[in-house]
């Protein structure tokens, strides 16, 4: 079970409404899947490296070379509510 | 019309090939059966009728002047998460109800131009699910039988196919979600090697996890759609750089040189008796048929699950930031930017991904990331190291797909862990990104099993061989349902 104050926390680092159902049914499933979860810290892998990606690449570039993009029209076409070519938002707060 | 319905893939290819057959009359046998059963399978988000006719006019001209690749005349399915230009790409979500992508992803782009598409498929939202329930757009239902799921998250690929709603289809496999619906639809799906298919245009889930993959009626049509859309990409700087090899070539070269550990861990009481029966029965047929048979271990594959269950939501809750009303998708108003994001992101996101976003920022927010999140990448390791060993001395790994047949609609929707089990054969390949494949083995109640293969990475070539065997024991044969 996570509290309902630690489910307001993380539903706003996440930006995510949550209705006051959503959240207290939300500790509960959260709250049991956790639970299940916990069962890897049984493992001792204190010496054992993280993997990230399995085929393990690291810097992978491509060539800086120019080549065709979107137009400012195109890229905006699915824009909600673009304002004077650019995308907009709210008041920043 | 009706009987090229019953022909696999490859079939209606060599028809096109030899012009016995037009691409049109290929499209309007697929669109005639769309109408015929898509009201009680819901199998598609959005179908795309006429643009499928006049493509496949374009297709059948450049078959008289120039030929074609023998994969670009039959009409494609394709899962409601890959982009597809101006044609209306949801994610099963209703944050994308109205998106239109500017640009094809790239595993489609060896179709041309001119892609010949009976339409997208329904889908999990985002691909979060194992039963395509956690669609904005309505369950599909499984046409073995209408009141049963038919698997998820790609559910509507793998219905589309059993119902021939199409000839094959494209999915994604995350954590199963190409060969868990394939096994509960009675078809063949295939989740490549990590970086086998560029990943360009796949709207995100869990970027080190996802791939697109071939779900087809057979094994010689995925190894044939697997061959249209393997190949390195500029635009994925996860994607392979590795030659792509004939993946037809080998195909009926049998396994009496092939060597099969069946696991043991993916073989227990968590698995239903009537599903390890058939799994069984596929690994004395593989036996008879000259392979050497014996049992493997992999031990982290007990924490798989729960591995996966922390990778895969903390990559979804970073993925799935991109969904602000700001650059796309829908947008709820509001007077400050962040009560904007706040609203908009609880009207468009659905239960299942509200869950994983909120599963994911606990999981990697600050005092719980070494518990949580670092240990995950470190079983992810461990179970690596188990598939390295096991593959010393096997060639390929044989398991359930999954522990259940098709259940019931609604049976699982009210309990997220029960949910998840659904994944527990399929995502150790999934976290080792390994190839596997899930074969129709049988039959359990009356309703299709899969039998899954796994292989080490880039080994296609030899999975699709020794799945090709399987194909050959299993009392099993792909006909149309319902």
């Amino acid at each position: 079970m996570i509290s309902e104050e630690q489910v307001r926390h993380v539903a706003n680092l996440a930006r995510l409404g949550l209705t006051d159902e959503e959240v207290k049914r939300m500790g509960e499933q959260l709250g049991a899947i956790l639970e299940s979860i916990e069962k890897i810290q049984e493992l001792d892998l204190a010496d054992v490296p993280p993997t990230a990606n399995p085929l393990s690449l690291t810097n992978v570039f491509r060539p800086d070379e120019l080549r065709g993009e979107l137009t400012r029209e195109e890229a905006l076409a699915p824009a909600p509510e673009p304002v004077d070519g650019l995308f907009a938002v709210p008041r920043i707060d | 019309m009706r009987e090229l319905l019953d022909l696999a893939a490859h079939e209606l290819a060599e028809k096109l090939e030899s012009r016995e057959v037009s691409t049109r009359e290929a499209a309007e046998a697929a669109n005639a059966r769309v109408d015929e059963v898509e009201a009680e399978i819901n199998a598609f988000v959005t179908t795309t009728p006429e643009l499928a006719l006049l493509r496949a006019e374009i297709i059948d001209e450049r078959l008289r002047d120039d030929g074609i690749r023998p994969w670009e005349g039959v009409p494609l399915v394709v899962k409601d998460v890959l982009s597809t230009r101006g044609v209306r790409t949801t994610c099963g979500s209703k944050i994308l109800e109205d998106f239109e992508p500017l640009y094809d992803a790239s595993a489609l782009l060896n179709f041309g131009e001119d892609l010949v598409m009976v339409g997208k498929s329904n889908m999990d939202e985002f691909a979060m699910g194992s039963s395509t329930e956690n669609s904005a757009y309505g369950p599909t239902r499984n046409p073995w039988d209408l009141g049963r799921v038919p698997g998820g998250s790609s559910g509507g690929s793998a219905a589309a196919v059993a119902a021939g709603e199409g000839w094959w289809a494209l999915g994604t496999d995350t954590g199963g979600s190409v060969r868990q619906p394939a096994a509960l639809c009675g078809i063949v799906g295939l989740k490549p090697t990590y970086g086998r298919v560029s990943r360009h245009g796949l709207i995100a889930f869990g970027s080190s996890l996802d791939q697109i993959g071939p779900m087809t009626r057979d094994v010689r049509d995925a190894a044939l759609l697997l061959q249209a859309i393997a190949g390195h990409d500029l635009h994925d700087s996860t994607s392979a750089n590795v030659e792509v090899p004939d993946y037809l070539a080998n195909l009926d070269d049998g396994v009496s040189d092939l060597r099969v550990g069946v696991v043991t861990e993916l073989t227990d009481e968590r698995i239903d008796a009537g599903v390890r029966e058939v799994t069984s029965r596929i690994a004395h047929g593989l036996e008879e048929a000259g392979a050497e048979v014996g049992e493997v271990n992999l031990p982290h594959a007990y924490y798989a699950l729960e591995a996966y269950y922390i990778i895969a939501p903390a990559e979804v809750s970073s993925n799935l930031a991109r969904f602000d009303g700001v650059r796309y998708g829908l947008r709820v108003g509001a007077d400050g930017v962040h009560e904007m994001y706040r609203r908009t992101r609880e009207a468009g996101f659905g239960a299942e991904a509200k869950r994983r976003i909120m599963l994911g920022t606990y999981a990697l927010s600050s005092g719980y990331y070494d518990a949580y999140y670092a240990q995950a990448q470190k079983v992810r390791t461990k179970l690596v190291e188990d598939f390295r060993a096991a593959f010393s001395r096997y060639d390929v790994l044989l398991s359930p797909t999954s522990p259940s047949v098709a259940f019931e609609l609604g049976a699982k929707t009210g309990d997220p862990l029960a949910m998840y089990l659904q994944d527990i054969c399929a995502v150790p390949a999934s976290l080792a990104g390994i190839p596997a494949i899930s074969i129709p083995g049988g039959l359990s109640e009356g309703l299709p099993v899969g039998v899954q293969l796994m292989g080490d990475v880039f080994t296609e070539p030899t999975l699709l061989r020794a799945a090709r065997a399987v194909e050959e024991v299993a009392d099993f044969r792909f006909e149309l349902k319902p």
